[in-house]
């Protein structure tokens, strides 16, 4: 029985293809020179070469972090290459004149990058390597106002803006890897919602590794005007490889007083296969300030990866503000997932909320790491945890590490844990019911994942169906 | 429908189920009785192919073909249905949309179309009539915090949409007052057919005074001791196991 559970998370991974392009890549190595050049290739103004370099001069003195629960080799950081492009791009943002080798990879992915093939009304920033290919819906969106481009072309053609906000939740020097994305990161995707605005439409970054041994460091910035709204979903995938890939990516979410920001991530990077040999090491950094009465709520489905590093954050800046955190976390085969969230809260009467749901199979570890912390002046402030893990075999492992620090004695605190075993009981009683082993396992993952599934947009839902091979419930019931 | 052949059965190992031979034909009720570790549950287990128990001689025809050869989804689809003794919880996965994906299983098994929500949702409220459930049971998990009586409602519930050629309930009566018992023998009662059969395993008596059974077995150590009409089983009810069981040792 254990063998068909096995086969089911052991799956192939579909997304393992590589585009041949021909591309400018930058050989292994990273130094000052390295910095320099990727900013001068974007021809970026004088002060974000200045913050670049003082990244990298600040990342020089720092230490990689070694207290998740994971293991792996050292990474030689002068073995990556920190800058890849298709030579085909031109940076112009249109999609009109992008390489169709590009449209078709996209295509294969699912990501229709065709406007008139619209994925239900989302518009996508496609990132592929190191650069931006293009973005959909750019003059729909701009009659509303909204800025929605690569980074690249947000420091050209609004960098007053991307200056006010850059590094204002996540400083350069926040953390090793924060730091080294802030040196080297090459594109990205910026997003701005004017006040009052509530976005019409879905929008999304799809990020794709392609070159072998090229690492990805996209930084997105999110800036959520005074009673806006907006939904942001990323999505990600990489080639099949024999060799470990890094991906540091930075997403920042200013959300102004009243505005509601709603991330969802399905990350699907490469896993390596059931020996541990490549896949992605993903040490991603993401976080949002919440002002007055503002909301940011982060949504992930994380699949993919060898390692996982990441704790996307709220600090509840303002009275009334709220964090949410929704995840669902796989680990499965020999990948490592150390993972949760960070709730500050500073302001009066704020609230948050964590949902986590652990999901380990095979010989996969996973982890989670959470910390809800209360400064004193957080008159009020209310925070729910729920942290579930559920293992599938014998041979997988599930940690929590959660933190808990309060500085304020009116505030509330709730915290709830289970641990179970997807039992032969359970699948037999299922089969018994006419339903195959595929179908039992996804029923009974998909039961366990409905409170994290049901944050998920539409379209993004669909998409964590295709990859846990879960049926997600209908609307009856 | 269904022929048992000198039916061995073993769970890690031991042997449980030590030559059965039992035929089952269409518009038959078989109630199975027995004192504890006789086999009961086994032989219904066996039955449904639940894969820790392993068959170690003779056989199993269902409708002319090996049963023991049919995954037990397989079985399912094909009408072998069993009413579990401790129905399993599922939780987050609505009752509906459990019982929804196992009918269209079946329907699906039989090259017909799925049906969608809306007409499932007519299909199964008809049926909760019969079980006498609370239609708001649909919308909570599978199983999850219902009470003992609720779980072997639901088992009925499952029962009726699934309209099985073969149902085998175990000991479904155990942990029922009297009103579900009635309610459950109800439902049970109301979905015989001329065209179905049902194999109905239980340790007492008081089941059988709501379902008539055609023929009664007596099972021990692995073994049918006596079998006989409705008659027997008051006669067990009266007499205990013991002189059974002192009669064959």
């Amino acid at each position: 029985m254990s063998a068909t559970i096995d086969q089911l998370v052991n799956r192939e991974y579909q997304y393992g293809f590589s585009t041949d392009i021909e591309a400018e890549t930058l050989p292994p190595g990273l130094s000052e020179e390295t910095v320099r050049f990727i900013s001068a290739k974007k021809q970026e103004p004088e002060w974000l070469l200045e913050w670049r370099l003082k990244a990298y001069r600040r990342w020089l003195t720092m230490k990689e972090p070694h207290w998740p629960n994971v293991t792996y080799e050292p990474i030689d950081y002068q073995a990556s290459s920190y800058y890849s492009a298709p030579k085909s791009i031109k940076g112009v943002g249109s999609l009109d004149e992008v390489d169709p080798k590009l449209l078709e990879t996209y295509a294969k992915l699912g990501i229709s990058l065709n406007e008139q093939k619209r994925m239900n009304g989302v518009a996508v920033d496609a990132v592929f390597d190191s650069v931006s290919v293009g973005t959909s819906f750019r003059e729909e969106l701009a009659k509303e106002g909204i800025i929605f481009c690569s980074f690249g072309e947000a420091v050209r053609e609004h960098g007053d803006l991307v200056r006010q906000y850059l590094g204002t939740v996540i400083p350069y020097s926040d953390n090793f890897f924060a730091a080294l994305n802030s040196a080297v990161f090459s594109d990205g995707s910026f997003c701005y919602i004017p006040k009052g605005v509530k976005c019409p439409m879905e929008l999304s970054t799809y990020f794709r590794i392609n070159q072998a041994t090229t690492g990805q460091f996209e930084r997105t910035l999110i800036v959520a005007d005074e009673g806006s709204y907006v939904s942001y979903l990323e999505g990600c995938t990489a080639p099949k490889r024999d060799t470990n890939q890094l991906h540091a990516a930075v997403v920042e979410i200013i959300a102004l007083d009243s505005a509601t920001v709603k991330y969802s991530t399905v990350q699907n990077w490469y896993a390596g296969d059931e020996n541990g040999l490549g896949g992605i090491y993903n040490f991603v950094t993401k976080r949002g300030k919440a002002m007055k009465n503002a909301k940011i709520s982060w949504t992930q489905v994380e699949t993919g990866s060898a390692i996982t590093w990441k704790y996307p954050s709220v600090i509840l800046q303002g009275d009334n503000s709220v964090g949410e955190f929704y995840s669902v976390a796989v680990a499965s085969k020999m990948q490592q997932a150390d993972t949760g969230t960070k709730m500050i809260h500073i302001g009066r009467n704020t609230k948050s909320n964590i949902v986590s749901k652990g999901i380990s199979a095979m010989k996969g570890q996973n982890s989670y790491r959470g910390k809800v912390h209360i400064l004193p002046k957080a008159e009020g402030a209310r925070n729910y945890t729920q942290c579930d893990s559920m293992l599938v075999g014998n041979e997988c492992g599930a940690h929590t590490f959660p933190y808990i620090e309060v500085q304020n004695n009116s505030a509330i605190l709730e915290h709830e844990a289970s641990t179970s075993k997807i039992g032969e009981d359970q699948i037999f009683y299922l089969k018994q019911r006419g339903l195959d082993a595929e179908q039992a396992v996804s029923m009974i993952v998909s039961g366990f994942c409905k409170e994290v599934f049901k944050e998920l947009p539409m379209e993004f839902a669909l998409e964590a169906q295709q990859l846990l091979g879960i049926t997600l419930e209908g609307s009856v019931g | 429908m269904l022929e048992i052949r000198d039916l061995h059965a073993a769970v890690d190992g031991t042997p449980i189920l030590k030559g059965i031979s039992l035929t089952v034909n269409a518009g038959e009720v078989h109630a199975v009785m027995g004192p504890n570790g006789s086999g009961k549950s086994t032989l219904a287990q066996v039955l449904a192919g639940h894969p820790a128990y392993e068959i170690t001689g003779g056989e199993i025809l269902y409708h002319g073909e090996n049963l023991a050869e049919m995954d037990a989804e397989v079985r399912a689809q094909q009408g072998v249905f069993l009413a579990f003794q401790y129905p399993v919880e599922i939780p987050g996965v609505s009752n509906a949309y459990f019982l929804r994906a196992a009918y269209n299983a079946k329907r699906k098994a039989k090259g017909l179309d799925e049906v969608d929500p809306m007409e499932f949702l007519d299909l199964v409220e008809e049926q909760l009539k019969l079980v006498d459930m609370d239609p708001a049971m649909l919308h909570r998990s599978v199983n999850a915090g219902f009470s003992g009586g609720e779980k072997k409602r639901n088992e009925i519930l499952q029962m009726a949409v699934l309209t099985p050629t073969l149902a085998i309930l175990d000991e479904t009566d155990s942990g029922l007052d009297i009103d579900a018992l009635r309610i459950v023998a109800n439902g049970v009662n109301a979905l015989k057919r001329p065209d179905n059969a049902a194999i109905v395993v239980t340790h007492y008596q008081r089941l059988l005074n709501y379902i008539v059974p055609d023929y009664v077995h007596v099972l021990a150590g692995g073994r049918i001791v006596k079998s006989g009409g409705k008659e027997l089983a008051l006669e067990l009810e009266a007499r205990g196991y013991d002189w059974l069981l002192e009669a064959v040792a």
